[in-house]
């Protein structure tokens, strides 16, 4: 699905990670944890072709990122889910809407059954006339998820998506996204919250990747 | 192509996207109009010149008057002599006395119709019309001083000439002014634009995110625009197309001034304003739309 080989990364201030080599099978489930600012945003960034590395090289669905052009950029989003932890909605447009963008820039209608069922599954079903700025953290970040899933994506990145919501609607979060792994989706969540870590461990076969002086490392039992 | 034809289709969806800016909006609609209410003056200026240069330069079709000068029992004896002068000058088409009602009728406009031209010593006058190539004018000076002393050549062609240069040229002044203005709306279209795209740049970031393509995103900015435009213009082209209907009408005793306006198929013409005024909205808000999507990723 997604490759880095000796992939390193310079913002210009130092390298921000360096040698990284990973591999995400497809239906895989990883977390990615480190303190803040050690680059588990721009991992994901590279992993969505937002960003390019500075050495190495990172492949997406086989293709390597230096050779998409931007309509091929464009085409593999429409295959990576992104869930963010500020969500990033159109807060002029209402919450069904925003939902169904991804539909909406590739030119498909969506399925009005479909989108209540998949509102209804994060438990939005009543909110979809609501506008972003009018719902919760929690409200968001669910409704940040159906956005991301809703063009059927093989791969679903989830950059912080508990930072903003109560452990309880943490571990909401945590349910689909383990759901959406045995449907088969391959999944990487970069957060620095142990504890759904640990949680998610009794749920799932989940790796646990640690960013550690620039490089990333399989985290052992001590977390 | 494809550009235009996706222009022409309506996508709501699409056009949902961006929200709406009201500032860049009233800015470009206001500007097309402004522009395009100028442009239809330009135009009449233009086209009324045009006339005027036309109307001139067939005035200078090559005529010329003699006007002869002389006691009243010489005047058919210089006039005769004139004539056959004339009448062996290469350069020369034909020449004729005009009689005294063609003279009565110069004069009425100033004196009146009942001038008693018998009574009076006026000047005869010689029509003549220039052949191709033309006569010279000073040797014909030189004849005229030999062999008609009291005849004078009034050689009015000369002095219309750069009347009919100018009239050109205040037309070409017209067809600048209309390209000028069509660069301006450019300009203004394109700053409108670059505020809308800065000011939706987290509008765009998110579609990039969901796996919009850029011409996906350029659409959306490029219709908007352009139908601004073609709106604004066409507010402009009618309300000064008004303003020109309603302008005095051309007559003999007004000259050029009352003759600024439209004639027949010349009304037509400002009507091409707002299609032009949305081909370089559509121009401007690409070129500025995807200038700024190179620099995201």
């Amino acid at each position: 699905m997604i490759a880095f080989e000796n992939v390193a990364y310079n913002y210009g201030g130092g390298e921000l990670l360096s040698e990284v080599n990973l591999r995400l099978a497809p239906g895989s489930f990883h977390f990615l944890t480190g303190p803040s600012g050690s680059g588990k945003s721009t991992f994901l960034k590279l992993s969505y072709a937002e960003l390019q590395p500075t050495a190495g090289r990172v492949t997406i669905f086989d293709r390597e990122v230096r050779s998409l052009t931007r309509d091929d950029v464009a085409m593999t989003r429409r295959r990576v889910g992104v869930v963010h932890q500020d969500c990033q909605f159109l807060d002029h447009l209402p919450l069904a809407a925003n939902v169904t963008l991804p539909l909406t820039v590739a030119g498909r209608n969506s399925d009005p059954r479909d989108l209540s069922d998949l509102l209804g599954w994060v438990g939005l079903g009543h909110l979809g006339d609501a506008k972003p700025p009018s719902l919760s953290g929690g409200e968001r970040q669910r409704a940040a998820l159906a956005r991301a899933i809703i063009m059927g994506p093989d791969v679903i990145l989830a950059d912080e998506p508990t930072g903003n919501v109560d452990w309880e609607m943490s571990l909401r979060l945590l349910t689909l996204l383990v759901e959406l792994n045995k449907m088969g989706k391959t999944i990487l969540v970069a957060t620095h919250d142990l504890n759904l870590i640990r949680q998610a461990k009794s749920q799932v076969a989940a790796r646990v990747l640690r960013i550690k002086n620039r490089r990333i490392q399989l985290a052992g039992a001590d977390l | 192509m494809n550009a235009l034809k996706s222009l022409l289709t309506p996508d709501r969806q699409a056009a949902r996207v961006v929200p709406p800016t009201g500032f860049t909006a009233q800015l470009t609609l206001f500007t097309s109009a402004a522009m395009a209410f100028l442009a239809v003056f330009a135009l009449a200026l233009s086209l009324a010149s045009g006339r005027l240069a036309d109307r001139w330069s067939s005035a200078l079709a090559g005529t010329a008057t003699i006007r002869i000068s002389a006691p009243a029992e010489q005047m058919d004896t210089q006039v005769a002599a004139v004539l056959a002068l004339l009448g062996t000058t290469p350069g020369v088409a034909s020449a004729r006395a005009l009689d005294q009602a063609e003279q009565r009728a110069l004069l009425e406009p100033w004196f009146g119709p009942d001038l008693p031209v018998d009574a009076l010593p006026l000047p005869r006058l010689i029509e003549l019309t220039e052949g191709n190539p033309g006569y010279d004018g000073e040797g014909l000076r030189q004849r005229l001083l030999a062999e008609a002393p009291g005849a004078v050549l009034d050689d009015h062609t000369r002095w219309r000439r750069p009347l009919a240069v100018a009239a050109s040229r205040l037309r070409l002044l017209g067809l600048v002014s209309i390209i000028l203005i069509a660069g301006a709306t450019g300009a203004m279209i394109t700053l409108a634009a670059n505020a809308a795209l800065s000011a939706n740049l987290p509008v765009i970031k998110v579609l990039r995110l969901v796996g919009a393509k850029d011409s996906y995103i350029v659409r959306a900015f490029v219709r908007r625009f352009t139908l601004r435009a073609l709106s604004g213009a066409a507010i402009g082209t009618v309300l000064a197309m008004i303003g020109v209907a309603i302008l005095p009408r051309a007559d003999d005793a007004g000259g050029f001034l009352t003759g600024l306006g439209f004639q027949g198929f010349g009304w037509l013409l400002p009507l091409l304003l707002p299609p032009l005024a949305g081909v370089v909205a559509f121009a401007a808000t690409r070129i500025a739309a995807f200038r700024t999507l190179k620099g995201l990723t």
